[in-house]
């Protein structure tokens, strides 16, 4: 495990998309550092030949028929767009 | 004034209902009032549907006028906590980034309980996307605690809790990640349950950490939170971790109980941190399951106490920075003004649109995901992950369940730990390795504090023994009835 020094928020803020000011910079990185010392505590435990648990639902492959079924209309998919037109979702230019 | 219909149970209200003593309408408005005269203090509603409310208790008196009633649910109003989708109503999961959104459909568990005649009846407010110990994350601001209104109802799930207690309504649904549910509903003497992972569809659930993220029921009684389990419970194909499980008659069962369960207490679970209070209250409810005939053992689990929360914050915010990702400023939710380009469109949306805890969690769950430390950080927390739910597996191969506090400390004051987010963590410690686990636990009354303040009792089942769970949990509020305690408001 890492030092909490190794948590580079610049990094993880442009990872996230996310735009940081300056003072959540600070905040962040010294309110996640006391955390990330706090986990460190796991280093304690024995891990080896241990199987990782993903969720603690006892299912597994879960298939279902490839049926046509009702889905949700056009009008209502999109009555929450922040900007909208002609059945299509609006956004800022993305190709020059 | 509370009328006489405020603090009634829903069975209650149900009996009344079919005799037609009172009708739906009635009943809501008899809601709506006291919403009106209580909820400019306790704030637990973001939202409430009047004229939709009061439409469907007219259809449910007409419905059961013509002897068509649907059930026992027919005609009550439920409460929705905010990041449950009922169509045609606000979704806000208290965060700016939804301020503006209207659900386009139901969620699986409103679909059923429409189905059932009740009546959704409002939003309720919380931690932002359910992050938070307190409701102080809501960006609509924070819920009081009924019992006092200087303090926290607990979280996330406040409002939940908050409205049963302030007799606003007498159900209302939760959501449990790690204590969401159980840890309001102690705060806020009420009684509530967190099902087995995979019992409840979270389809039309906002998801936060969706290996953790189960809906439950929060209400006045054990037998209110079987009526409303057994009215939301069962397989979903639209939930892929949805359990093809029997749903029996949860109210039924609770008539055929037979005592005498064999009860574990794990010693971990009143060491240090446990408010001296709290703690004599809840060795008082376990010496009243001793002497009524329980064989109450002494149990360990040294992996969930001391590691479980540590593994919480790895393995959820792991997968909140994951969930979400779909917040992104261009097909719903806030987008920003400001953004210079497509791509700015994201970091800036997202800037406005998330408060603090949400920020953190994300930048959290990103380093622990990213090149480098999964392995560290990730796949190691999932692997004690593993260890907890075998040491659960173990002691409750002897036991019927197990006991213990919910919350270390009764509520506590807004504003107390909101600058210290691992403070504030620490306050799940009894409540989150039930999550990691996937086992289902109820919070039921069990006194009061010198100073009026609600206590919470954890018991903690089996694997969708929800049945057995519940009858435990009503062997010991049968017994003491501290539900019919009020706050004066």
């Amino acid at each position: 495990m890492s030092a909490n020094s190794d948590l580079n928020i610049d990094y993880l803020a442009n990872l996230a998309r996310l735009a940081l000011t300056g003072a959540e910079k600070e905040k962040f990185s010294r309110q996640l550092g006391d955390i990330l010392h706090y986990v460190e505590k796991l280093k304690q435990v024995d891990v080896s030949g241990v199987e990782p648990m993903a969720h603690a639902s006892p299912v597994f492959n879960v298939w279902q028929e490839d049926a046509v079924r009702p889905g949700l209309p056009v009008d209502e998919a999109l009555r929450n767009a922040p900007a909208q037109r002609q059945h299509m979702i609006v956004v800022p230019k993305v190709v020059e | 004034m509370a009328d006489d219909l405020n603090y009634l149970p829903a069975a209650r209200l149900a009996e009344m209902l079919g005799s037609g003593k009172i009708s739906s309408v009635g009943l809501v408005q008899s809601c709506l009032a006291r919403t009106k005269a209580v909820d400019g203090r306790v704030k637990a509603f973001n939202s409430c549907d009047e004229a939709g409310a009061l439409a469907l208790a007219q259809d449910s008196d007409q419905r059961r006028a013509a002897g068509q009633a649907r059930g026992p649910l027919d005609g009550i109003p439920v409460g929705f906590k905010d990041v449950i989708a009922v169509a045609g109503q606000p979704l806000t999961c208290s965060s700016k980034m939804l301020a503006n959104f209207i659900s386009p459909y139901d969620a699986t568990v409103t679909e059923k309980l429409t189905a059932a005649g009740a009546i959704p009846f409002g939003r309720l407010n919380m931690d932002e996307f359910a992050m938070g110990s307190s409701t102080e994350n809501s960006a609509f601001g924070p819920t009081a605690n009924p019992w006092d209104l200087t303090r926290v109802p607990g979280g996330s799930s406040g409002g939940s809790a908050a409205a049963v207690a302030a007799g606003e309504v007498s159900l209302t649904l939760g959501s449990d990640t790690g204590g969401s549910i159980r840890q309001p509903a102690a705060l806020c003497g009420i009684v509530g349950l967190k099902p087995t992972y995979g019992l409840v569809s979270r389809y039309g659930l906002a998801a936060y950490a969706s290996s953790l993220d189960q809906i439950g029921t929060m209400a006045r009684t054990v037998e209110d939170a079987a009526l409303l389990l057994g009215a939301i419970a069962g397989h979903d194909e639209r939930d892929s971790t949805s359990f093809k499980a029997d749903v029996p008659d949860y109210r039924a069962e609770l008539a055929r109980s037979k005592g005498r369960w064999r009860l574990g207490v794990p010693k971990e679970f009143f060491g240090a941190g446990l408010d001296p209070e709290v703690g004599a209250a809840v060795k008082a409810a376990i010496e009243h399951y001793r002497a009524t005939g329980c064989e109450i053992r002494e149990v360990s689990l040294p992996l969930a106490a001391e590691y479980a929360i540590a593994v919480y914050y790895l393995i959820a915010t792991a997968e909140a920075s994951s969930n979400l990702a779909r917040y992104d400023g261009v097909r719903y939710g806030r987008r920003s003004a400001k953004a210079k380009d497509a791509v700015d469109l994201y970091y800036q949306s997202r800037a406005e649109g998330f408060g603090d805890e949400v920020k953190r969690r994300i930048i959290l769950g990103t380093h622990v995901l990213s090149s480098g430390y999964y392995d560290a950080y990730y796949l190691r927390a999932q692997k004690v992950r593993t260890l907890i739910r075998n040491e659960f597996t173990a002691v409750l191969r002897d036991c019927d369940a197990l006991l213990s506090p919910t919350s270390p400390t009764a509520a506590f004051k807004l504003g107390e730990k909101s600058s210290d987010p691992l403070a504030m963590y620490l306050t799940d410690i009894y409540t989150i390795s039930v999550n990691l686990a996937g086992l289902p636990g109820i919070s039921v009354p069990c006194g009061f504090t010198t100073g009026g303040l609600p206590i919470g009792l954890q018991i903690i089942g089996r694997p969708f023994d929800e049945a057995g769970l519940l009858s435990i949990a009503r062997h010991y509020e049968q017994a003491h009835g501290w539900y019919s305690k009020h706050p004066s408001l």
